[in-house]
């Protein structure tokens, strides 16, 4: 075998296991923080019982739904409904690749980027995978044969592609700025030239409102909305099955979040840390923590929001996606265009 | 191409973790399946008719819609990376696509496509 | 205030003038205790019910509730009662018919469209037939619709409310309630019980605000037996009547936000709710089932600390109650969700017989603590607020005024608090004191009395309403003497209230008509009794 490509191999397979653990992890905690957080905001205790703190309820909440009944009721369309959660759960495990956690640096003799994958096309894979995760849910409801999964599943389909527009029209301002496909040139743009989050409010605000709407967390959270639809487009499922759209929400969120911090916020930079003449671990090191404490403003965001603000209504929800956001950032692009030809950013 | 091996790879990877997430939990999981657990969820009743009917025809209106602005955006991605060079010329050579695109925009509102009640 | 009941007079003016339209039409005219009733021939019921709606000296223009009354040992089988109300003139009126087996009578669904559960009832429950059936809905069952059933079992519909809508994609093109999953025939339940045993009962219908139930029905049987409570018994019955009303409209502010997405405000309204059960429980030893009214006052007297308990709450609650309007009030998506949904005009409320925060959101100022004052309400100062437009919104702020309002009336309860009796003293209605009844001869031939035979109301029919979280709860007592009622017909707003689903939610998106129901406030306790 090609040297080139077994150094290549080895090196992804150890990335990919141990950001697969990362991933899960922060997902599975994600659940805790979601429970106690909106436990402080409501003035509760939330889950506290399960290890000091609740911190082992993630586990035993795997633990769970690994032996919880699966029930595949006789009226579903059965292929369908089986790939249903696989094909919302891989594509959330897989948009995170492109996304840069950290510098390169040198480590066992070889130059390793904290990535798992350095393309050219960054940011079209992350929207590619993304908009696979609509498939899961227009076809889980669908193949439900129930009233509920299918009004969720459309609801959310028509949902999913209104906002993946104002999204991808956002990201346009970004990519104009950088000149580049490729998160990690996006991020070098933005340390050498500034914050896009600075010249490029409105496309930030846009790109944040849509990751809302993506991840289907409230205020927009229309497709699964409990106190209407019971459960939306997951009513029939249970079990992993059922365990799995929610992981891939979770993990979704991670996505996003790492998404706004690449585009919008300078990525793992950390301003001003070149003049503390860290040696190059340690600045590895700082960023990737500067990195995941900036994700982990954004999760804050996602569970702050998600238990503050009521819901929309669906047409109030299409019509914010199209006669507000949509306009909007067609208009954030040719502010962008100026920008770029006055040389500001 | 090499560089994209890694996201193959983790494509696999995932797909592996899915279907043994799957595998261990129909394994360990015990279904009973008593009737009430098989029958579809309608609130506590049976349902008064089949779901799998013809439904309103606004959603598919949006996603035509979709399909037709998304091409806008397909086209905008290459353009906006090499915008720095293409200069003023490329903004103009832009603005039109963009202005027929609106036009029509423009004329699905009129319409109430966009529209709800 | 202790002593007999005073009746105020009722409109006698309204038998001359049906006699002098309809000459022959009135068969029968019986007073007792302030109330008229008026037995009309079963063929002139619906001249008489549209005249005495459009006539201007009468105008009674709500029908509040229809009785249907089963006889066996009289020259006619049934008798079917209109209980009326006239919100301009305040005065009210009860209207009969007597009917053969076989016989039916005209709905007065084109009279008042309100009439039409009401009646659906009677029907139901007594047997009497009315005529036209209400007409069922339109067929919708072609093209693109699908019917749906949302309840029984469904996150937002209150309990066990089931409406089978028809949609149209997102849009509500038709909704048919089906009620009755909790009917326990407590009207008639009642009619084998004393009137003290039938307290529980009340518990549960707005399972809410169970003070309040107790003190509306025992105030009808005291109305029947003609008597008054002293003052502190009316001054503790007030202030369980507010609790109560903050403890209910808590739940559905709670629930309505939670209906919305709003999680939080649920949270924070029940921890306001726990610190009231506590006082309930405190003060009946019960959070829900509190059963603390009996005839001639109170099941037991203030338990030690309990205004002071009361006093905290009252120093807590309005900041927690700020604190929930600031989430909500000028809230875009809450306003967004609630204003011009479920709009309802105050014409079309009162046709359907809406009552409590549902009516005053339309801009009526009908409250029975105002219109018929029970209790001492007249003695109290309160604000009765109103909306403008009948919205969801006007709703919101209605019942989050009238709790402010209620803080009001439980701090002037608090401070003119007077010592003395919590019952009436008469042997006949109130059981001795234990010590004396296991020591007096006489005294336990009372108690024995009172346990195994009961209260013995007068011959007689009251009609008595008191203003409930949910709006005009009303009991209708038919006495043949007896120790049990012969006939019990409970008004419950929230039953009423229900049949307005139709006018708000039809034409409006899925997700207006769970604003719409949050916004109804329906208990499916009370309206299926």
């Amino acid at each position: 075998m090609d040297p080139d490509i077994a150094r290549v191999l080895v090196e992804s397979a150890v990335k990919i296991a141990l950001f697969f653990f990362i991933l899960l992890t922060v997902v599975a905690y994600m659940t805790l923080v979601e429970r106690r957080v909106s436990a402080w905001i409501q003035d509760r205790q939330g889950p506290n019982r399960v290890g000091p703190l609740g911190l082992l309820q993630p586990l035993a909440d795997g633990i769970k739904f690994l032996f919880k009944e699966e029930v595949t009721p006789p009226h579903v369309y059965r292929p369908v409904y089986l790939l249903a959660p696989m094909l919302i759960f891989v594509p959330a495990l897989v948009t995170f690749s492109v996304i840069p956690i950290g510098p390169a640096l040198e480590l066992f003799g070889q130059r390793v980027r904290l990535q798992i994958a350095d393309v050219d096309n960054g940011v079209l894979v992350i929207l590619a995978f993304a908009s696979m995760g609509v498939y899961g849910i227009a076809l889980a409801g669908w193949s439900s044969s129930n009233k509920y999964s299918l009004m969720g599943a459309l609801r959310s389909s028509a949902q999913l592609i209104s906002y993946e527009l104002a999204m991808g029209l956002s990201i346009v301002g970004v990519l104009m700025a950088a000149g580049s496909l490729r998160l990690n040139d996006i991020v070098q743009h933005q340390i050498e030239h500034g914050w896009n989050l600075i010249w490029q409010l409105p496309g930030f605000l846009i790109f944040l409102t849509a990751a809302f709407a993506e991840t289907n967390r409230l205020p927009f959270d229309l497709p699964e909305a409990e106190t209407e639809l019971v459960a939306g487009y997951h009513t029939e499922y249970s079990g992993m099955r059922f365990s799995m759209f929610y992981m891939a929400e979770y993990a979704n969120m991670v996505t996003a979040s790492a998404l706004a911090v690449t585009l919008y916020c300078g990525g793992y930079h950390v301003p001003g840390l070149h003049l503390l003449r860290l040696p190059e671990p340690a600045a590895a090191l700082v960023q990737v923590l500067a990195f995941g404490l900036k994700v982990g403003f954004f999760l804050f965001l996602y569970v702050w929001v998600r238990w503050t603000l009521p819901r929309f209504r669906y047409d109030q929800l299409m019509n914010l996606g199209w006669k507000v956001l949509l306009p909007v950032a067609v208009l954030h692009i040719l502010w962008v265009s100026f920008l770029v030809l006055m040389n500001w950013t | 191409m090499i560089d994209y091996v890694p996201i193959g790879l983790q494509l696999v990877a995932a797909v592996v973790l899915a279907g043994a997430l799957l595998g261990l939990s129909t394994w360990l999981g015990n279904p009973r399946n008593s009737r009430t657990d098989l029958s579809p969820y309608e609130c506590g009743v049976d349902p008064i008719e089949p779901a799998g009917k013809r439904y309103t025809v606004r959603f598919y209106m949006v996603a035509m819609l979709f399909i037709l602005f998304d091409i806008e955006a397909a086209f905008l991605y290459p353009w906006a990376t090499i915008f720095r060079d293409l200069g003023p010329r490329g903004l103009f050579e832009m603005a039109v696509f963009i202005g027929v695109l609106l036009v029509g925009f423009l004329y699905c509102w009129r319409r109430g496509a966009l529209d709800w009640d | 205030m202790e002593g007999p009941y005073i009746a105020p007079d009722p409109p006698r003016f309204v038998v001359d003038r049906l006699n002098g339209r309809f000459p022959g039409s009135v068969l029968d005219v019986a007073e007792f205790r302030g109330e008229i009733t008026v037995v009309v021939a079963k063929d002139a019921l619906l001249d008489v019910t549209l005249f005495l709606r459009d006539d201007p000296e009468t105008a009674f223009d709500m029908l509040t509730v229809v009785t249907g009354t089963h006889y066996l040992d009289r020259d006619y089988d049934y008798e079917v009662l209109y209980h009326l109300y006239s919100l301009p003139k305040n005065h009210r009126l009860r209207l009969k018919v007597r009917l053969r087996e076989g016989d039916t009578v005209s709905s007065v669904t084109p009279v008042w469209p309100g009439a039409n559960w009401p009646e659906r009832e009677a029907r139901a429950s007594s047997g009497p037939s009315m005529r036209p059936v209400p007409a069922e809905g339109e067929d919708y069952l072609h093209g693109e619709t699908m019917v749906v059933n949302m309840g029984p079992s469904h996150p937002s519909t209150h309990g066990v409310l089931r409406l089978v809508l028809t949609l149209d994609g997102e849009v509500v093109k038709a909704v048919q309630p089906h009620v009755g999953y909790l009917h326990r025939g407590m009207e008639k339940i009642a009619e084998g019980m004393t009137y003290n045993q039938f307290v529980p009962y009340t518990d549960r219908l707005d399972y809410l605000a169970p003070l309040s139930n107790n003190v509306g029905f025992i105030l009808a049987v005291e109305k029947l037996l003609g008597i008054t409570v002293p003052a502190r018994a009316q001054v503790i019955r007030v202030m369980g009547c507010e609790i109560a009303r903050i403890s209910a409209h808590l739940l559905w502010l709670g629930t309505g936000a939670l209906d919305l997405g709003a999680a939080t405000v649920f949270f924070h309204t029940f921890r306001e709710r726990e610190t009231l059960y506590n006082i309930i429980e405190a003060l009946t030893g019960t959070r829900m089932t509190t059963s603390y009214t009996r005839v001639g006052g109170l099941a037991r007297d203030l338990p030690p600390g309990w205004t002071e308990q009361v006093r905290a709450f009252l120093g807590t609650f309005p900041a927690a109650l700020d604190e929930l309007d600031a989430l909500l009030t000028r809230n875009t998506i809450w306003m967004k969700r609630t204003q011009g949904i479920g709009r309802i005009s105050a014409r079309d409320a009162i046709a359907l017989g809406l009552t409590g925060p549902n009516l005053r959101g339309t801009g009526v100022a009908y409250d029975v603590r105002r219109t018929e004052p029970y209790s001492g309400y007249e003695t109290y100062e309160f604000d009765v607020p109103v909306g403008a437009t009948g919205d969801a919104y006007d709703r919101y702020l209605v019942r989050l005024e009238e709790m402010r309002q209620s803080v009001k009336i439980l701090d002037q309860a608090l401070r003119r608090l007077p010592d003395g009796p919590i019952s009436v003293d008469d042997p006949k209605i109130t059981l001795p004191k234990k010590e004396r009844v296991l020591t007096s001869m006489e005294e336990l031939i009372e108690q024995f009395m009172i346990v195994t035979e009961g209260i013995k109301g007068p011959v007689g029919e009251v009609y008595h309403a008191i203003e409930a979280p949910k709006g005009e709860l009303g009991f209708y007592i038919k006495s043949e003497g007896d120790k049990s009622p012969y006939r019990l017909q409970i008004r419950s707003p929230s039953f009423i209230n229900l049949q307005a689903i139709e006018t708000m939610a039809v034409g409006g998106l899925l997700s207006d008509l769970i604003a719409v129901v949050a916004s109804l406030d329906p208990v499916m306790g009370e309206v299926d009794r």
